[in-house]
This record gives C-alpha cells, structure tokens and sequence, in this order.
C-alpha cells in the first residue's frame, strides 16, 4: 500500500500541492485527473521520493519513503516519465538493464539473471524485437514502451519475494497516437494483471481512465476534488467542477464502460 | 556480446595501441637512436648520447603525452555525461582557464618558490585550477539542494571568458619574453624534462580515476536525466558531485603538466563511443588509453613533421580537433 498523507509541496511562492492525501492500493489502477497545473506530477514526483512534501508524508506499506534507502524505494518503485530523451545512444536493452541499477553492488556487472529478467520485460512490452537497437531511433510508441519494460524489470523481484511493485506513470500517452495510446492501456492493464503490479497513472484523457482505471483521484488546483471508484467519481457533475466543461457521461455498450463526450465549456453559448 | 566481454575487448584492443604508441614514440625523433645503444649499461650514462635521449628527453616527455592524454579524454567523458552534453570538454566549466591564470601569473612574476619538489608554474597551474573550480562548485550550488548542470554550464563558460580576458591584461603588460612564453604554455606543451612532474601529477590521477571507476554506472543512468536516475535508485546529487570533482582534479592535474591541450577530451571519447557504444564502463577506459595513445601520436607529430623545428602538441590536436568537433555538429542536427 502506498500512502500520501496530508501532502503540500510549493514552487518558490507558489503553493502546487495543498494538503493532498491519497492511497494506492497494492492491487490498483488508479488515475489522477485534473486540469493543467493541477498538480498531478507534482503528486507523483512527491510519491516517488524524487522531491520532498513540505508538509505531510508518503508511506509505502506504513514505513515512510524518507527513511527508506534510495536503492531499496527503486526496487519496490517505479516511474515512467512523459518523455525519456537519453543524452547518449544506448539500446533498447541496455535502457531496460538500467532498471537493474537497484539490485547490484557498485562494480557489479549484470549476471545471466538480470538479463533475462530484462529480456522478459522487453517481451511482456512486446519490444522483444527492437532489443539491439538504438534507442534514439525508435518511436514515440516504442520508447514508452521500452522506458515501460525498464520500470518493470526494476521492480522484479527475483524468486519469490511477495512485495508487490508500484509503477507510477506521468501522462504516459500524452505524446501517442491513437493505436499506440491503447496499446500502452492495454499493457498496463495486462501487468496489472499478470504481474499483480500496482499502476498509478496521471492523465488528461477521460476515455482512458474511464475505460482503464479502476479508481480515480480528482485534483484541483492541489486538492482532491473527489476520490473514489471510477463509476462513482466520473460524473457529469465532477466533470463540470473540475474541467468547467459540459461532459456527458454514459456506458457504452460495445465498450462495455463509461464514455464522455464533452459537449461545451461552461458559459458558452453555442449549445 | 556481454558487458564483461566489451570491457575486455575495449581494454585489451586500446591498451595494445596505447602500449605501441608509448614504445615506439621515445624512438622517433630529429635525431635518430639505437635502443640496444641506449640500454647498454657498459657505457657510463654521461658518454652515452642515446640513453641520455631516451631518457631524459623523449620517455619522460612519452610518459606525460600518455598521462595527460588519459587524463584529458576521460575527464571529456566524465563532463559530458555530468552535464548530459556531448559537446562539452574537460575545460568548458573553466578548469583550463584558471589553470592558465595561475601558470602565466608564476611566469610573468617569476615565481621560483614551488612546493614539495614542484615546480612553480605546475603549482600555480593546479592551484588556478582548483580556485576556477571552487567559484563554478560555488555558484552552481549556491542557490540549490544538489547541483544544477545548467548553471555549472553558464558559470563555466562565463568564467572561462572572464580568465582569459585577465590573461590578455595581463599579457599586455608584460614583456615580450613573458608573453611568449605564456603564449607557449598555453599551446600545450609536454616537454617535461624530468620525471618530476608526472611523479607528482600520479597520486592526483590515481584518485581521479578511482573516482572514474566509482561513477561509471551513476553516469550511464544520468544519461537518462537526472529524475529518471534518481528513481531508479541513484543518489543523484552526490553522484553529480562525485563526478564534477573527480573530473576535474584529472583535468587540473593534466593541464599542471601539459597546459591546456584542447580537443583530447572530445575527439577520443566520441571516436570510442562510435566504437564500443555508449555504456560509460566500457566508454571509460578505453577512452583513457586511446586518449594516451592518440597524444602521444601527436606528440611525435609535433616533434617531427617539420624537424628539428618543433610544432606545439597543442596546435596539432587543434588542427585535427577543430574539423573533427564541426563534423559532429553538422553530423548531429
């Protein structure tokens, strides 16, 4: 389980995160919605330990991160950024043995172990056949892809070890198109599955985490709106709060899962 | 090919070109001697032209091309991955340009006094050096938590025009004799003399690169950026620290020998890189001894090509350097 609780965070003056709390559980899928400057990276980089709450804390199964080392945090958690641009070439498997950092001493070389964990995470992303090659030359689709199979095989544990991995992913989609935007969903929701990984997903696309998350989180302008399971938190009324936007929201039949057609923003006079 | 495999392959190939260069660089020259003269021990030393040649002249001034070579072209790695820039060198923060300060400020003022067998100009090299680094730490560090690369990079170049405007005062005021001389220093020049100054520079470079070894896999994941390092279980800001420091003790430690050889520390490591990749553990050493190899070629160059006038090592690695980092630029956009 992980936990923020109380969580504030400020920019120099000015106040991003004001007093947040939110959990994650072991098992979730979980989105973060809520318009531009929100604060929705802002609230995972603080989960992730990459900046420090100036108020509150994060917990990860009741132990707070800050007392936790660096390395021992990256093997239970991981973050997926929007955009990873490498400053020197590397491959696509070299990028994923990265995640491996965590589980070796300083001049430890990776061993046959670490390998094929990295070549099951390239397989479970389906990056299996770009492995040797250069990460630069691949898509927008095929590095998320990739930086996806690094994050997993950082939070592998190797034998049995039950402690459940979190994978916490900023706008993972933002910058895809739409093939590409559902088969990063559809990854998710597999790992999710098969891999009992928990996934902490901030977006702005409503049909995604309608179709996908499991529970969301609504921020406004560093509060939680609202928290709760999906059907229950993604209404037209939410909606319009959050986003002032004109929102229908039904099921779909075919999807088999809520829809929102936006329809106009408040005010507008159009409809 | 396993990573194992790829730092032996990197090591054993380099150090076979750095150990051939180093071999047969002391018998190239204006003037030409026998090594079986030179080694033969039936002679007293002070009749024997050859020996004294070879060693008093040509493998000390071999051995400090192969050190400050090393040197130079890992610290090029070691800034380039610090800073995520693959254009920067060992003397974009400033490194150098301290360094020259405080080796023209002992040349212009005649300073005599060295300390514990230095030299000196070395000194006041590696002092200068030191002092550059200490102001750029300071800055870029001044109104941050852990090390912010963006202002490291503008107080480096900053600070680097700031020096050699004082060095050009400087240089002004003074003497003809004293400019040249300065203006020599500043090429570049291995021509050592004695095993002194490379005896004293081996304790710096022996930390240095420790710290190398130490930082290896930190900058393969600072390659990712700073926040995708950080989660992935790297103290990122010690890291930062560790390897601004260690890079720069090696470059302050070369340019006290050598002064300031431009473009070592950018032609070696991305002639390497299009070699064995990117991985810094493999990127590292044999840029170190490719490094050594490729300046002490150089150096021959220089000592040669129109003997017995000798060109500044400096001035060679510029005249190959120069083109070469304009075809990375044109290469990468």
């Amino acid at each position: 389980m992980l936990q923020g609780h109380d969580l504030a965070f400020g920019y120099g003056a000015t106040e991003v995160l004001r007093g947040v709390s939110i959990d994650v559980a072991a098992d979730g899928f979980l989105g973060i919605l809520g318009p531009n400057g929100s604060g929705k990276t802002t609230l995972l980089r603080v989960l992730a330990g990459t900046i420090r709450p100036s108020r509150g804390r994060v917990t990860l199964d009741g132990v707070e991160i800050r007392s936790i080392s660096r390395q021992l945090l990256a093997r239970r958690m991981a973050v997926v950024p929007q955009e990873t641009r490498l400053s020197f070439d590397f491959t696509a498997l070299e990028v994923v043995l990265m995640g491996r950092y965590p589980h070796l001493g300083r001049f430890e070389i990776e061993g046959p172990a670490d390998l094929a964990m990295a070549r099951d995470a390239l397989t479970a992303t389906g990056t299996a056949d770009f492995a040797d090659r250069p990460f630069t030359t691949l898509s927008g689709g095929e590095k998320q892809r990739v930086i996806i199979a690094s994050a997993l095989a950082q939070i592998a544990a190797p034998g049995s070890d039950p402690s459940p991995g979190f994978l916490l992913l900023d706008e993972p989609t933002v910058a895809l198109d739409l093939a590409y935007q559902l088969e990063i969903a559809h990854l998710l929701q597999t790992l999710q599955h098969q891999r009992q990984v928990a996934i902490v997903v901030s977006t702005h696309d409503l049909n995604f985490a309608a179709a996908f998350c499991r529970s969301l989180v609504l921020l406004k302008q560093g509060r939680v709106l609202a928290a709760g399971p999906t059907a229950d938190v993604l209404t037209p009324e939410l909606i319009r709060e959050l986003y002032g936007v004109r929102a229908d929201v039904r099921l779909h039949a075919e999807a088999g899962h809520l829809v929102v057609v936006p329809i106009a923003r408040e005010g507008d006079a159009r409809r | 090919m396993t990573i194992r495999r790829r730092i032996a392959v990197a090591t054993i190939g380099f150090g076979a070109t750095a150990l051939a260069a180093i071999t047969f660089a002391p018998l190239a020259g204006s003037t030409t001697i026998s090594l079986s003269r030179a080694f033969d021990t039936s002679r007293p030393f002070a009749e024997n032209v050859d020996a004294q040649i070879f060693f008093v002249a040509r493998l000390p001034r071999t051995l400090a091309g192969a050190l400050v070579g090393a040197a130079l072209a890992s610290a090029g790695v070691m800034f380039q991955g610090l800073l995520r820039n693959p254009l920067a060198t060992p003397f974009t923060l400033g490194v150098s340009a301290g360094a020259a300060l405080g080796a023209m400020l002992a040349l212009t003022f005649d300073w005599t006094i060295g300390f514990a067998g230095i030299s000196a100009v070395p000194a006041a090299a590696f002092v200068g050096a030191g002092g550059a680094v200490t102001i750029v730490y300071a800055l870029a560090t001044g109104r941050h938590r852990g090390l912010s690369t963006d202002v490291l990079l503008l107080a480096g170049v900053t600070l680097n025009a700031f020096f050699s405007a004082l060095i050009l005062c400087i240089q002004y005021f003074s003497d003809f004799a004293d400019a040249h001389r300065t203006l020599r220093w500043l090429m570049g020049d291995l021509d050592v003399s004695s095993y002194q100054p490379i005896l004293t520079s081996l304790p710096l470079l022996a930390v240095a690169f420790a710290g190398f070894a130490w930082l290896a896999r930190p900058l393969n994941l600072l390659s990712m950026g700073v926040d995708s390092a950080h989660t992935r279980g790297l103290d990122t800001a010690r890291a930062q620290r560790q390897a601004f420091f260690a890079a720069s003790l090696a470059t302050g430690a070369a340019v006290a020998v050598g002064g300031p050889v431009g473009f070592i520390g950018i032609i070696v490591p991305h002639l390497v890189r299009l070699l064995v990749g990117s991985d810094h553990r493999v990127v590292l050493p044999a840029s170190a001894l490719f490094g050594a190899a490729f300046l002490v070629a150089c150096d021959v160059l220089a000592r040669t090509v129109i003997a017995p006038v000798e060109i500044p090592v400096g001035v060679i690695t510029a005249l190959l350097g120069g083109p070469f980092f304009l075809w990375l630029l044109v290469r990468r956009t």
